[in-house]
């Protein structure tokens, strides 16, 4: 575990995340999460052996029928989209090369 | 007649003809316009579409039997509402008109509610303080130089402030019960399960769960009997018939032979004095009406905010990762798409956000994995075990809701760990899925509002508002109200 958490961590984390984060971000960040990893310390004390994970609070999610519903028709689904072109249905990005 | 503040009441006299849906929705809306500039409380106003709806409420005959018609409600901007601007207070969603309703929403409009508007929170939800509102903090209606708690304190303050009878809110750590406890309302946190999470905006999709925010409990029981229920839009939502909510609030028999269990070893530090006397006092006003006061122990208590703070960012880090500037929301301008999501997301999310999904991220990267998030998880299971056997003795536990009243405005934004220590006491219903409550249960010598907070067994939500409700009915503390309020308040 480390004990610090440097600014190098910060960015090979960011770039995991695929997040953007400035100078003052990340040397921020840098010194914030290394205090909430040493508080976060205190659960390495207590005993897990054998002890099962939970991962989540209710039952086990149910699984639906694999059954053709309708959905949002296609142009709702486009509407909020920053770019898209309408009539061929579909988003529209950046290319994505360079 | 004036608009009284009871949401039934309202209800019932729009249902007996006393009062009409477009009245009480111009008295909100009024309200709104008066309280809310110094608040903030509201991210928008749905004046026109509410005023509409009134309307159409008011030309019909055959909705006098719903149980919400014409009650104005209020709903946490991270609540997707079709037509109505949604932005979870980010910048990063920023004008976005969601093309569906939560369930949530689709059934308070099918039993009769008008939606008013949508309510200031902390970014995603992610904060106790409501200061991480990309769009300004709210401000505490019981003194505005003070935080309403939050994440959903929007709601919370809209509630206080008579603004609304009745809004929804989320709760992934206390974000529903802290905010109400420092605004001197009531918050219930459902059980997980209970209410579909359909149309929420997630944070962390195994302790998020949706519930009101009231001005009583029995309010908060009419709002959950139209809520609560199976969706087969939520696979985590429990096929299980809604309880009578209302005839549990109303039990005559009251705290009579309930047995309340104290985790008094939790209490040592950190707690501050006032919230201290006036949970003893709390305790004491249950065992006069007739309960049974029990020390339990919760154990792993302690662990709690670490154990909460590594599963939540793992999540939020898994859920955020939509928010990319290609289909809905912000997109920044760049030359490639790998540029366009970095600089996206670097300029649409702020500072809790982006420390939260670096922590998740983190906490989920190779070689960390094992250390604290699958260790986390296996704690978490601890949490439960030890509530489990607390309530083989017990049907409620009691503690503060939150460890101090309402805290200033800037006070605790420059330590995260600070921030995080507000939902001690809350965290453990939420990694556990329990149902809890939040109910005023004092005041500060300064006027602050304390809350008392009731938990219960998994899908035992009705019992949870029935010894809420005996409480409220024993002490008069939810009858106080903020003090610029006691001059205009409606009766």
């Amino acid at each position: 575990m480390p004990e610090t958490f440097s600014r190098g961590d910060v960015e090979r984390v960011a770039r995991l995340a695929r997040l953007d984060l400035n100078a003052e971000e990340k040397d921020l960040f840098a010194r914030q999460l290394a205090g909430i990893l040493a508080y976060a310390e205190q659960i390495q004390r207590v005993p897990t052996e054998g002890v099962e994970p939970t991962s989540h609070a209710g039952e086990a999610a149910a699984m639906r029928d694999d059954s053709v519903r309708p959905s949002l028709p296609r142009e709702d689904s486009l509407a909020a989209a920053p770019d898209a072109d309408l009539r061929a249905g579909l988003f529209k990005v950046p290319r994505v090369l360079a | 007649m004036d608009t009284p503040i009871a949401a039934r009441s309202i209800r019932d006299a729009i249902a007996g003809g006393r009062l009409s849906a477009t009245d009480v929705c111009r008295a909100a809306l009024d309200r709104i316009a008066t309280l809310d500039p110094p608040l903030n409380a509201f991210r928008t106003v749905a004046a026109d579409k509410a005023l509409a709806r009134a309307a159409e409420i008011d030309a019909r005959r055959d909705n006098r039997n719903l149980p919400l018609v014409g009650v104005p409600i209020a709903l946490k901007d991270n609540l997707c509402t079709k037509g109505i601007t949604t932005t979870a207070s980010s910048r990063i969603l920023e004008g976005y008109v969601p093309p569906y309703s939560a369930t949530v929403v689709e059934r308070l409009e099918a039993a009769g509610a008008v939606i008013i508007g949508k309510t200031n929170c902390d970014e995603f939800a992610m904060g106790s303080s409501t200061e991480n509102s990309a769009f300004g903090p709210t401000r505490n209606p019981w003194a505005t130089d003070r935080t309403p708690g939050g994440s959903s304190g929007g709601s919370a303050a809209a509630v206080a402030a008579r603004m609304v009878p009745l809004a929804l809110g989320s709760d992934t750590g206390g974000s529903i019960r802290q905010p109400a406890a420092l605004c001197g309302v009531v918050g219930f946190k459902p059980s997980y399960g209970r209410v579909s999470r359909y149309g929420l905006l997630a944070f962390a999709s195994s302790l998020d769960q949706i519930g009101p925010l009231s001005t009583s409990v029995d309010d908060a029981a009419l709002i959950m009997s139209v809520i609560a229920g199976y969706d087969a839009c939520d696979s985590t939502s429990a096929n299980l018939a809604a309880p009578d909510f209302h005839a549990a609030v109303n039990d005559a028999s009251g705290l009579r032979g309930m047995r309340i269990g104290v985790p008094r070893h939790l209490f040592r530090e950190g707690v501050d004095d006032e919230v201290m006397s006036a949970f003893d006092a709390a305790i004491n006003a249950t065992r006069e009406h007739g309960a049974e006061i029990v020390e339990v122990a919760l154990d792993h208590s302690p662990e709690a905010i670490p154990v909460y703070y590594v599963i939540a960012t793992a999540e939020a880090s898994a859920n955020l990762a939509r928010y990319d500037g290609v289909r809905y929301g912000y997109r920044a301008e760049a030359a490639t798409l790998g540029e366009m999501y970095d600089r996206t997301r670097g300029k649409g999310f702020g500072r809790e956000v982006k420390r939260r999904i670096i922590l998740g991220t983190y906490v989920l990267s190779a070689g960390y994995y094992d250390a604290y998030y699958r260790k986390a998880q296996q704690v978490r299971t601890l949490i439960r075990r030890d509530y489990d056997r607390a309530f083989t003795n017990v049907d409620v536990i009691a503690m503060p809701t939150s460890p101090t009243a309402a805290f200033a405005l800037g006070e605790r934004t420059e330590d995260p760990v600070q921030m995080y220590l507000s939902d001690v006491f809350t965290v453990g219903a939420n990694l556990a899925g329990l149902p809890a409550v939040s109910v005023p249960c004092g005041l500060t010598r300064a006027r602050l509002p304390i809350g008392l907070q009731f938990t219960g067994r998994v899908m035992e939500d009705a019992t949870v508002l029935r010894v809420a409700g005996a409480y409220e009915r024993a002490t008069t503390w939810s009858k106080e109200v903020p003090p610029q309020l006691t001059s205009q308040q409606p009766r």
